[in-house]
């Protein structure tokens, strides 16, 4: 039964796209209409939650805006929006949903995570 | 009016120039047509649709001996389930007829029926959203109706007051969604929104009954 709507989701996914874990700090392409025009605009941060599968799979990722005030924002995987993920590090982190970092004062440090198959 | 008979799948999300779309996907058909009724004998024109094939074995098992004969006299295998579609061109259908989901397209206009999924006895807040009472501060008015009419004048109920009761397991139509896939080749059809029932239940999808402005 589930394997038609399988076959419908995997209509949409995104094999482009890099995996996204909790912990990433990544900068996500996304496309934006103004007026007529599209542009990309690009936005940076840690990820602290990865949620659902399929093509429901939604990331978000958090950042520290102007005047130090936090920015939250939910990008679904599948969305065509989303021209291209970026990964600019990689934090080894022990849970898989990082909400303690709402509460970290100051700057948020993060252990780097050595990948294993690094030659 | 054109129709077919289909189970839900269950619901997913699409995306189309851009958007997203909350869709459930109904396997749907083939269907088989399985007589014509005429206004000449029957009263009103309409044409049966059989749906789900039985194995001969199956059919003598679950089906009864009127409905058996009634496929052999038909010329068609025995089928799970009946279903009458009313429509005025009943010519252009012939007994036998396979009715597949590409009768419908996208971007084309559906009602769905189904049965919607039963909640059992239910009270007045879950069955008509009333508000009911507080939970605490000393409140011994929780979850119940309050009250029901007025008193000598009229000494009586209104019929059709709002009260607990049987909620849910009933036939309900769910009109104009939109067809956002056809797959003729896997029976599968998605239309925009929610239909009544659970997963598996069975549906009927048809062509909308009212234009929406």
């Amino acid at each position: 039964m589930d394997q038609y709507i399988r076959a419908i989701e995997s209509e949409f996914a995104r094999e482009d796209l890099p995996e996204v874990r909790p912990g990433y700090t990544v900068r996500v392409h996304v496309k934006i209409k103004e007026g007529k025009r599209e542009r990309l605009q690009a936005y940076e941060g840690i990820v602290i939650r990865v949620k659902g599968s399929g093509v429901g799979k939604t990331f978000t990722v958090r950042r520290i805006g102007s005047a130090g005030i936090g920015v939250e924002r939910i990008f679904p995987y599948a969305c065509p929006h989303v021209e291209k993920i970026q990964i600019l590090r990689k934090a080894k982190v022990r849970r898989a949903k990082l909400y303690y970092l709402r509460d970290v004062k100051g700057k948020i440090k993060l252990k780097e995570k050595k990948d294993k198959n690094r030659g | 009016m054109k129709g077919i008979i289909g189970r839900k799948l269950g619901m997913t999300t699409i995306y189309k120039d851009g958007k997203a779309f909350g869709v459930t996907v109904i396997k749907a058909g083939p269907c088989v047509v399985s007589q014509k009724k005429l206004e000449k004998n029957d009263e009103y024109n309409a044409i049966q649709i059989a749906f789900e094939e039985l194995t001969e074995q199956r059919a003598k098992k679950i089906l009864k001996k009127p409905l058996l004969k009634k496929y052999e006299s038909a010329g068609i295998k025995p089928h799970r389930i009946i279903k009458e579609i009313r429509t005025e061109d009943v010519d252009k259908y012939n007994v036998g007829d396979v009715l597949k989901v590409d009768i419908f397209s996208e971007g084309e206009k559906v009602d769905v029926v189904g049965t919607s999924k039963g909640r059992g006895f239910s009270g007045a807040m879950k069955r008509w959203n009333f508000g009911g009472g507080e939970a605490s501060h000393g409140a011994k008015f929780h979850r119940e109706l309050g009250s029901i009419g007025n008193s000598s004048q009229p000494s009586k109920i209104w019929k059709g007051k709002k009260m607990p009761g049987q909620y849910g397991n009933k036939r309900k139509t769910v009109q104009n969604l939109q067809v956002l896939k056809v797959d003729a080749e896997k029976n599968i059809i998605a239309v925009y929104g929610g239909v009544p029932g659970a997963r598996g239940s069975l549906l009927l999808v048809r062509s909308q009954k009212k234009l929406r402005k």
